[in-house]
Formats: C-alpha cells, sequence, structure tokens
C-alpha cells in the first residue's frame, strides 16, 4: 500500500507494466519490488528447494527472493532481482520457479516433505547402481528445484564493452563516495564515480535525515549535481563494479539501457573495463538477517529495507508494523514508521539494556520475536518476553536487523581474507589487500552519516594526493553521529525452521547438522548445505551462518573464516562479458580486392584463416559444386584461369644479410638465388616438423618477396622476427608484411602466355618457369612472377591494391574471351592434388620433410632451423608414413580424406593402420579419383594395394598406391 | 593500352554521420615503411629531416609538417606519410610501399573518444594521448594503428590506420560504438 506524501517517486505519472500477465501500475521512480508491494503483492517468488513463499526482503542487489524474468522469447532475462528492475511502460515480468501459478505452487507439496529434505538428503538417498545419478536422479531433482530458466532462444538483446580509465575510482555513490569524489576532483585528479542504484545518495534516499541542513537525498542530488558540472568527472549511474582484477582494472556493468521502454541502439547493458591508478570503496553496508522460526513469510523483511520503502518509494506491506532488532540502527525504522501514520505495534530489542529510540511505541527490550505466522503473508507474529512468557500480535510487516555488514567483497577479490572486528561484530576490509584500493564509510565499518562524509573526503583526498595532487578534504556538511550499538543475535532459540539463506533454503539446523556430520570447515559447510551459493552469494546470510558454525564447533568466528570473495559481485550476464564476439563479430573479415566480383558471380565463399575466398564460381544450369569444379579444372588444363592469390602471405625482406638469413630459415639454399629468380623452399619448426613452404623471389639485389601460404602467414611472420631478434640479431636485413599491399592473380593454363601478351604495356619476351620480374599494365607498375600451383604454365601478376578490382575485372574478361574464367579453391584444390602438391593437409604439423619426399630439399651444405631435430632417430626411414598418391583398383571406387590405410586382408583396427589420406578429389583431367596420404614406408610401395577405411563415413576402397604426382610427372606443360 | 581504375580500401562505405560523429576515409597520399637499417637511425632521422622535414619519431609519437606525416609504427620502424620517400633514404632504411596496404580512416566529434573506448583497449583520453601521439593497439579483434594528427587541435579526432582488407569491418565495428554512443548521448 501507498503511503501519502511519502517517497521520492513521480505520482504525477502512471507507468504501466505487466507481472504474471496481470497490468499492475507504479510510478516513474519506482522498482518493480516497491511498484508490486504498492499494490498489495507481497508474494515475489518461490524458494529454490521447498518452493515456499517469499517476498521481497531487501531494497538492494543483495536481494535473495524476488526474482523474475523479464521479457519474453528471445529478449528474455531470468534472475533478475526486482529490488534492481525500474519499471517502464511496457515492462513485463514474471515469477520463477513456480508452476503452474505464484499463488498455487503444486512443488510446495515440497515443504510438506521438508523433514526429510534437509541438507545432504539428496546425497544419501539418492545412490544407485550405474548411472542412476546422473541419468534419473539429478535431472528429476535439478528439474523441481532452480531458479529462472533461460529462453533456449538465441539472445536477441544487444550488449556491449567499454574501457575507461581514471586517476581515482570511486565505488559507491553515498555519502562516502560523493564526498571522496568531490575532494578528488577538487583536487584536479580525474574521476570515476559508480553507483549501483539509478539515484546518487546511496542510504540518504532510504532514510529519513538531514545533511547539511537539508532532507540528505536533496543534499546527495545537488552534491551530484555539482560533480556532474565538472570536466574531470564522470557519473556512472546504474553501474555496478563487480571485481577488482590486477593493475588497478575493475570490472564494472551498467545497466545502460535496461531500463528504458525503447532502448533504441542503446544497448541493454555495457561491461566496463576500468583502469584506476586509485579506486575508493565507498560500497556502503549489506543489514542482516535473525534466524527464527517462519522468518521467511513474505512480509518479513530488514528493518532497512522496510523504512527504505517506506523513505523513498512511499509503499509499506502493511498498517501494522513491528520491528526487531539487535541494534540501535532498528529503532529509526519504528521511529520512521510512526512518524508516517503507520500502527507500530511492537519495537522488539533482544538487549536488555537497550532504550527506546524511537519515540512513543510499544518498546519490548530483552525480547524476542520467535516465530512468523502466516502463509503468503504475513498475519502476525509470536514474541517471547526474557522470564519465558509468551505473546502474539497481529503485523502484516516486520522489520528485522541483526546488524550491518561493511560490503567489503571487492577488497578480497585478490585472495586477502576480511578481519573479525568484535565492536561490529562484523567483517572489515583488510586494508592494502587490493593495491591502490582503500575504504570508506560503511563499507570499512564506520556507519553514521558523519563519519562517512568525514572518510570519504579524507579518502578521496588522500587517493589524489598519492597521484601528486594538491589536496584539502572537503567542508564536511553536518550530518547525523549517533553511535551504532550492538549485541551480536544470530538466531533465535525454538522449534521449526528459522531460515538463514533464503536463495538456498538453508536454516539453523541445516548448518548444525553439517557441523555434525563434520563439515566443520566453513568451506565445507558451504557445499554441504549450498549456504552462500546461487545469485546472491549469501550476502545477507553467510555472516550469521558462519556464526552458528562456529558457536556449534566451538570456535570463535575470525577462526571459522569466510568462504572465498571471488568476483563478481552481482550476477553478470556472459553475453555483456563477450559482448561484440557474436555472430560474425567473433574475427574480422578479411576481403580481397576481387570479393565483390566474385559475389556478384554468386560464388560460395569458404574461410581460409580470416580471409574469404570464392569456392567456385557457378553457372546457368550447373547442378552442384562438383560439376563447376570440373569445368574450372578443365578451363585451366585447357584454356587459361584467374585465381585471385593475394590470399598468400607476402613479406617483402632488404638489407645486405637477406641471403644468409633466408639460408637459415629455410632448409634449402637462398643466397645463390640471382635477381629475377624465384625458388620454392621449405620451412621447418625448431622440432624439425615442416612448418610452411612457399615461393621466395629476389627482385633486385636488395630486394626479396617472400609468400607464405594463407594460413600460416602470421606464424611465419612471427618466426622470422623471432629468428631475427633472438638467433642472428648480428643478420642486417628489415622485413615487412605485403600481404595488403599488393593484389596478386594467377592466370594459369596453356593460353596464360596469350592473355598476358595482350594485357601487358610491353611483350613479355624471354621469361621461363621461376622467372620474376617488374612489368607494366596501363602504366601501373606491376610485379610478374612465372610460378605455377596448376601444373600448366602460370603467372602471378601483382598490382597495388587500389588496382586489384579493376585488373580482376580486365583478367577475367579476357580470360572469357579465350575460353576460360575465374576459377575457384575447389578446383585449386584439385589441380594440385593432380599434381601431387602439398597444402597445410600434408604439412599439419606432425610430418617432415622426409615424410613429404623432400628430404633432398634439406642442403647438406649449411645449417638451418630444424636441421638437427629432423635428424633424430625415428624421423627418417621405412617406418616412416611417407606421402604417396592414390588411386581407386578399379577406378571408381569413392576416396575420401582422414581415412586409414590398412594392408589388404588386415583387420580394419588401430593396431594395423598403415597410414592415412590427407586429400581427396575427382580428377576431371585423369577421370578419375585422385587422393594424397602416407603411407608406411609409402615411397617404396608404389603398385602395391591398400585398402582405405573411412570408419566415420563409412567407405572402404581398394587403392593403389602411386607416387603423388599423378598428372604431367615430368613437368613439361609447365615449362614449355 | 588498358586502362586500371584505382579503388579506395572503403569505398562507398564512407563517410558516414551518426550524431556528432563522423567517419570518413582518408587518403595520405605515399606511405611508405622505413626501417633503419643497422645503426642507422640516427642517419635516418637526419635524411628524414633534410628531405622532409620531419625526424625519425621516438616510440608512440606522430609529426606533421604541413603535409608530411611521420608516425612511429612499430618496433625500429616509422610510417611516412605523404611524399614519396626521398631516394637519399633508400641506403639507410629499408623502405617499403604500403601506399595500398591499409584503410585510413577519421573518427571526429565529440562522442569520438567514447566510441573507440568501446573498441581499443588504451587510454585515449586528452592527456593521456594528445595529438602527436600515436600507437599499434586492438580495435575489436582487428590490430590497428590509432594516432592524434598534430594537425587535428580544434576537434577531436582520431585517424585509423587497419588492414585494407578489413575495411569492411572496420567501418562496421565503428558505426556499431558511434550509434550506441549516439544513442545514449539521445537516452541523456
Amino acid at each position: 500500500m501507498r503511503i501519502e506524501g511519502r517517497g521520492r517517486i513521480d505520482r504525477t505519472r502512471e507507468v504501466k507494466f505487466l507481472f504474471d500477465g496481470v497490468v499492475r501500475a507504479g510510478h516513474p521512480g519506482d522498482t518493480l519490488a516497491s511498484a508490486l508491494m504498492a499494490s498489495g503483492q507481497m508474494l515475489m517468488g518461490r524458494s529454490f528447494k521447498y518452493h515456499r513463499p517469499r517476498g521481497v526482503l531487501t531494497a538492494g542487489s543483495e536481494e535473495p527472493n524476488a526474482l523474475v524474468i523479464t521479457g519474453h522469447g528471445g529478449r528474455a532475462e531470468p534472475n533478475r532481482r526486482a529490488t534492481m528492475v525500474e519499471i517502464h511502460d511496457g515492462l513485463e515480468a514474471r515469477s520463477q520457479n513456480r508452476w503452474p501459478s505464484l499463488d498455487f505452487d503444486i512443488l510446495s507439496l515440497n515443504d510438506r516433505f521438508a523433514p526429510f529434505l534437509g541438507a545432504g538428503f539428496y546425497y544419501k538417498t539418492f545412490m544407485g547402481p550405474g548411472k542412476t545419478w546422473e541419468k534419473l536422479f539429478e535431472p528429476l531433482i535439478r528439474g523441481a528445484a532452480g531458479l529462472g530458466a533461460l529462453s533456449g532462444a538465441p539472445n536477441a538483446e544487444t550488449y556491449e564493452k567499454a574501457w575507461a580509465f581514471c586517476d581515482v575510482l570511486v565505488i559507491g555513490g553515498g555519502p562516502a563516495g560523493l564526498m571522496a569524489a568531490l575532494s578528488a576532483a577538487r583536487a584536479g585528479a580525474d574521476v570515476i564515480l559508480c553507483e549501483e542504484d539509478r539515484d546518487f545518495g546511496g542510504r540518504l534516499l532510504a532514510e529519513d535525515e538531514q545533511v547539511g541542513g537539508q532532507p540528505g537525498a536533496d543534499w546527495a542530488a545537488a552534491l551530484a549535481a555539482e560533480l556532474a558540472g565538472m570536466d574531470n568527472v564522470r557519473l556512472m549511474p546504474r553501474t555496478t563494479v563487480t571485481g577488482a582484477y590486477d593493475q588497478g582494472t575493475y570490472g564494472a556493468l551498467e545497466r545502460s539501457g535496461q531500463h528504458l521502454a525503447e532502448p533504441g541502439d542503446l544497448p541493454r547493458e555495457c561491461f566496463w573495463r576500468i583502469v584506476a591508478k586509485r579506486a575508493v570503496l565507498c560500497a556502503g553496508a549489506l543489514e542482516r538477517h535473525i534466524a527464527f522460526r517462519d522468518n521467511d513469510r513474505p512480509g518479513v523483511m530488514m528493518a532497512g529495507a522496510l523504512r527504505a520503502y517506506l523513505n523513498r518509494w512511499g509503499t509499506v506491506p502493511g498498517r501494522q508494523v513491528a520491528v526487531f532488532g539487535n541494534n540501535d540502527d532498528a529503532h529509526r525504522t519504528a521511529r520512521d514508521m510512526a512518524a508516517a501514520g503507520l500502527e507500530v505495534v511492537a519495537l522488539v530489542d533482544s538487549r536488555h539494556e537497550a532504550e527506546n529510540l524511537a519515540g512513543d511505541v510499544p518498546f519490548y527490550p530483552g525480547w524476542q520475536v520467535t516465530r512468523a505466522h502466516g502463509g503468503s503473508a504475513l498475519e502476525a507474529i509470536s514474541l517471547r518476553a526474557p522470564d519465558g512468557g509468551e505473546r502474539r500480535l497481529a503485523v502484516q510487516a516486520l522489520g528485522v536487523s541483526g546488524g550491518w555488514n561493511p560490503t567489503l567483497h571487492l577488497t578480497c577479490h585478490q585472495g586477502a581474507k576480511p578481519l573479525w572486528d568484535d565492536r561490529i561484530a562484523a567483517f572489515v576490509p583488510p586494508e592494502g589487500a587490493v593495491p591502490g584500493l582503500t575504504s570508506a564509510g560503511a563499507a570499512r565499518g564506520s556507519f553514521s552519516t558523519a563519519a562517512c562524509l568525514r572518510e570519504g573526503a579524507e579518502v578521496g583526498a588522500e587517493a589524489a594526493g598519492a597521484l601528486g595532487y594538491a589536496t584539502t578534504p572537503a567542508a564536511l556538511p553536518e550530518a547525523e553521529d549517533a553511535p551504532y550499538r550492538l549485541r551480536r543475535l544470530w538466531a533465535v532459540e525454538g522449534k521449526g525452521r528459522a531460515w538463514l539463506d533464503f536463495q538456498n533454503d538453508v536454516t539453523v539446523k541445516d548448518v548444525k547438522q553439517a557441523a555434525q556430520e563434520n563439515f566443520r570447515s566453513v568451506e565445507h559447510m558451504k557445499r554441504y548445505t549450498t549456504q552462500g551459493m546461487a545469485t546472491d552469494q549469501g550476502k545477507t546470510s553467510s555472516v550469521a551462518a558462519l556464526a552458528i558454525l562456529a558457536d556449534v564447533t566451538g570456535r570463535a568466528i575470525p577462526e571459522t573464516g569466510t568462504t572465498t570473495f571471488r568476483p563478481p559481485y552481482t550476477p553478470v550476464a556472459i553475453a555483456a562479458m563477450g559482448a561484440g564476439g557474436e555472430g560474425p563479430g567473433f574475427a574480422p573479415r578479411r576481403l580481397t580486392t576481387s570479393h565483390a566480383a566474385s559475389a556478384a558471380r554468386r560464388a560460395p565463399m569458404i574461410e581460409a584463416g580470416l580471409w574469404y575466398r570464392p569456392s567456385y564460381f557457378p553457372q546457368k544450369g550447373e547442378r552442384d559444386w562438383q560439376v563447376a569444379c570440373d569445368r574450372e579444372v578443365r578451363m585451366v588444363r585447357n584454356s587459361v584461369g584467374i585465381c585471385d592469390v593475394s590470399t598468400l602471405g607476402k613479406i617483402e625482406l632488404q638489407g645486405p644479410d637477406v641471403g644468409r638469413f633466408l639460408d637459415f630459415v629455410y632448409t634449402n639454399t637462398f643466397s645463390t638465388l640471382k635477381p629475377g629468380r624465384v625458388r620454392y623452399g621449405l620451412m621447418l619448426r625448431e622440432d624439425g616438423f615442416v612448418m610452411d613452404d612457399g615461393t621466395t623471389a629476389r627482385l633486385d639485389d636488395n630486394r626479396w618477396v617472400m609468400t607464405t601460404t594463407t594460413a600460416a602467414a602470421g606464424q611465419v611472420m612471427r618466426h622470422l622476427d623471432w629468428v631475427h631478434q633472438a638467433l642472428m640479431p648480428q643478420l642486417d636485413l628489415r622485413f615487412a608484411s605485403v600481404t595488403e599491399q599488393w593484389a596478386q592473380f594467377a592466370v594459369a593454363g596453356p593460353k596464360s602466355r596469350e592473355l598476358l601478351d595482350g594485357l601487358l604495356d610491353a611483350p613479355l619476351g624471354d621469361f621461363p618457369f621461376m622467372a620474376c620480374g617488374p612489368v607494366s599494365i596501363g602504366g601501373i607498375d606491376a610485379r610478374l612472377f612465372r610460378i605455377s600451383f596448376s601444373g600448366e604454365e602460370a603467372y602471378e601478376i601483382a598490382v597495388p591494391a587500389r588496382y586489384g578490382a579493376s585488373l580482376f575485372h580486365e583478367l577475367v574478361k579476357r580470360a572469357e574471351a579465350l575460353g576460360g574464367g575465374p576459377y575457384g579453391m575447389e578446383a585449386l584444390n584439385v589441380l594440385r592434388i593432380e599434381k601431387g602438391h602439398i597444402t597445410h593437409a600434408e604439412i599439419h604439423g606432425r610430418t617432415t620433410a622426409f615424410d613429404c619426399g623432400f628430404e633432398r630439399m634439406v642442403s647438406a651444405q649449411k645449417d638451418c632451423i630444424g636441421k638437427t631435430m629432423a635428424a633424430r632417430p625415428g624421423l627418417t626411414g621405412p617406418e616412416r608414413e611417407q606421402m604417396v598418391g592414390l588411386r581407386p583398383v578399379d577406378g571408381l571406387g569413392r576416396l575420401t580424406a582422414g581415412a586409414f590405410l590398412f594392408n589388404e586382408g588386415d583387420p580394419a583396427d588401430r593396431i594395423h593402420a598403415q597410414g592415412y589420406t590427407t586429400s581427396a578429389c575427382h580428377s576431371p583431367t585423369l577421370g578419375l579419383p585422385l587422393a594424397l596420404g602416407f603411407l608406411r614406408n609409402g615411397r617404396a610401395r608404389h603398385g602395391e594395394r591398400v585398402r582405405m577405411v573411412d570408419h566415420l563415413r563409412g567407405v572402404e576402397t581398394l587403392c593403389e598406391v602411386t607416387d603423388p604426382v599423378a598428372y604431367d610427372p615430368e613437368g613439361g606443360r609447365l615449362r614449355d | 593500352m588498358i586502362e586500371l581504375a584505382p579503388a579506395s580500401p572503403c569505398g562507398d562505405l564512407l563517410p558516414l554521420q551518426v550524431g556528432d560523429m563522423i567517419l570518413a576515409e582518408l587518403d595520405l597520399g605515399s606511405l611508405t615503411l622505413v626501417a633503419p637499417f643497422a645503426g642507422q637511425v640516427e642517419a635516418t632521422s637526419d635524411a628524414l629531416h633534410d628531405a622532409h622535414g620531419v625526424g625519425f619519431p621516438d616510440p608512440g609519437v606522430a609529426i606533421r609538417v604541413w603535409d608530411t606525416l611521420c608516425l612511429w609504427s612499430g618496433r625500429a620502424q616509422a610510417l611516412l606519410a605523404g611524399p614519396e620517400p626521398d631516394a637519399a633514404l633508400a641506403s639507410l632504411a629499408a623502405l617499403t610501399d604500403q601506399s595500398d596496404g591499409w584503410a585510413v580512416v577519421r573518427l571526429s566529434g565529440a562522442g569520438a573518444t567514447d566510441a573507440l573506448a568501446r573498441l581499443v583497449p588504451i587510454d585515449l583520453r586528452p592527456g593521456a594521448f594528445p595529438p602527436g601521439s600515436a600507437a599499434r593497439t586492438l580495435l575489436g579483434h582487428m590490430t590497428v594503428t590509432i594516432l592524434r594528427d598534430p594537425a587535428d587541435v580544434a576537434e577531436t579526432a582520431f585517424t585509423i590506420l587497419a588492414f585494407r582488407s578489413m575495411a569492411t569491418t572496420l567501418v562496421h565495428e565503428l558505426e556499431t560504438a558511434m550509434r550506441r554512443v549516439a544513442a545514449r548521448a539521445e537516452a541523456g
């Protein structure tokens, strides 16, 4: 219900939203929780295990109960805390973990069986033979328990990631944080102030108190406005700092567009990485519960939350209110409730000596609340007097305060443990545990507003001062400075279930049972009971749980310790952390200059590294890729084909020592290569296995250009850098990648020369196989290489990339006039298999030069990388699987890549494997299938028969072993 | 004789304006990678100065004198942008033509820094990256060179060099970031 005259919501406007399919109304400024409470809906969720009815417990991100799914379909987001959901027009929210409805949940039957379902019940009960746990019990139990579920549809929302940098990061925008930001900013430091809430002010938004002679919330708003006007301050509301990482980097999740009805291009959330030279933790404190029987009834709330709903949102669960606490702070709730005209039925303080600070309300010092009554809403509470007498009072709301825990989580993200402070019966931050991070205010255990303001100003000035800024702490406004007095009380003695961890349905009894069963370490207790798990990570329950564990195990609290605090502080969607990486954002697309022309010809693209290359160029009437591929192969063999080979790595090397350098990185000799000539080379890794192959051309005395395979371009460049910097720094040479600078096209086929003669500005003249030289096309300086991967007379012509598209167009036009045209990767692959040329299918990282038949390419005259290691025993000889060609004995049988080879008559199992196939194709030139593979002692077995078995595809073919070169073994076609 | 038509890396993808930000393709003229041979950094710097008015830049620095820009672009190398390199440099440094290797764009406008903060992991605040700064870094998953042209003092503008083949991704990534920054400004 709403209370007139209270709250900071805009009552002039109404916001309509859906909860469980029913239209509800609230006001701008409302959270989903406050709007539901105002409309009388106290039941907001069902508990994890027992499906008990639960209402909202807190007013912040620590909320364990009121979890909802917002949106639907691909936009649904589960487990959002209703306390953090800002309502907006069109908001759709659904309750979770109930069936068929929140009011009537069949699985609440679980609650009836509670005596059997305590901690450890599943582990002890659902044991069975074999895999019954994984296959039967676990899926059943998981189906019945749980929080929100994902929609199963791809996430339709957008997210983003961003970086921010500052001198001083202030975490938390309450009184301490605002003063810290002001002090640091006035000193001149670049400041980022992150506040989890929509508004700045922290507890001041929830309290009825004066700061500097005005309402605290107004003071905070004015200061936030002043900060917003400073150039060196960046205010980040709706931003939760979720983790403290190395080097002053903090993770933070901003709910950037989530609160808007129509966010447009604004992503739902932004995951920030904030790099700060100094950071100040002013994250405040979280109130803790006191366990008593059925203390989880909807209407039982944190005392601080109860008055927050009154003071900030003008709403309460009902007219009759009681407060139960062990500290002075709880009295404020009774005071505020009474001042708002509500009926405060009882202020119960467990301390005998407590004084009533709430004014004219029924006061019960030394009494305790023993039980909450009601089902889906609180109806009454039972009190027990110091002398044991009982009393029952009708109430609709009960505020409970067991004290406050400083929000110190971030200070422990790098492995430190918090320190126990007996004075406030709470853990406080271990100062210095995260380098550059200090804490102030309630986060450090200083709870009065005055202390928060003072410490914030000091620590903010200190942080700026440490960075060399001249500082004086900002002047302090006058504020409340009441002492914080409490006597610890974790649980009220009595029968029944007293709840500690609402989110995981853990009771006092469960914790005691864990200790009884010897799960005495706090980490073991956590795993045994599940206390402190899931979305709230035990923020409202952990200290009480470990205190009870300490009691039953006869240890002190510091000795018992805490479980480990890890990031993130609040849940972060993977979608936010991975923003930008979904779909095509996974990797950049590298497109050739001929891409548009290939796409216009409807060529399907195939990815090669990051490059997109045309697979084949379909023509009208061709029913599949094979037909197109066969045509393109015949085209190259009979006339002329054009292929964009720009994707191959190109590295230009210059300097007097290039020859010596190449001699060391290639197995064969390059220092003898004459200007105007090209040589094929093989590179080994240091372990002696083949790394890459390609050609290197010597353009003139001083300038060389190396080509690498498309896939290994980056690896080779890195390798060359390593060799030059680490192994041969004495050599004077420089090299640079020119892959992007040159568009390069293969012109292959018997009519290639004819095509070029018509294209080049001057006739080519004598230009033998493996020659290179400068040419001119339309006045543009180009480079021509006579090299061949297809086995035909072939050239590669390179022009500056700006002319690539134009040249490709010209080449294809001229090729088509000669009966040729463009060819794609499929044809390229067939052409090279026919010629027995290797690709990374063969040099896959486990083959040596010897295996590939290139033993003689490893020069005996010089050293090279990998040479010594390649000579290790076992890397040469008949035991090695050596490269061979394969063809079906009947000329028809199917050949596949990745199949295994067996001797005829041997069983097709691992032990009998003789080798494997690496590449396979249908050769239109020879009219039969061909494959390349590696066969034990293969070079000595040409002419023999082996059985190819592809277990995966169910193919078996009897093959003849041949030389890898199936077509034109003498190489006449490419030379003449 | 045939005539080959040049095409720019970004083609008709640019220019585009989103909010107060403008992304446009830039023609820096001739681009030459200058990598001094062993022991020749000073001599190269002198020769650069004599011929083009700019020295060999220290790491992280971009120098501009009239139409000549010289920017650090990695270990012991610099990119000379504008004129063709003077012949005197050839004996001192390896000169590699990169005029066609880079897609060069200029992102300007008040939101430019915020847009890049979505993609680039380095500190680009004016104090940390003033005009005359150059860095090799990442933009999304791409390696790029980013500089603040010394000539760009009047407004916030960044010059970004990415692989020519990645121009489409570069523009897409930047446009997405620009739209999100603009949407944020609109949402207030």
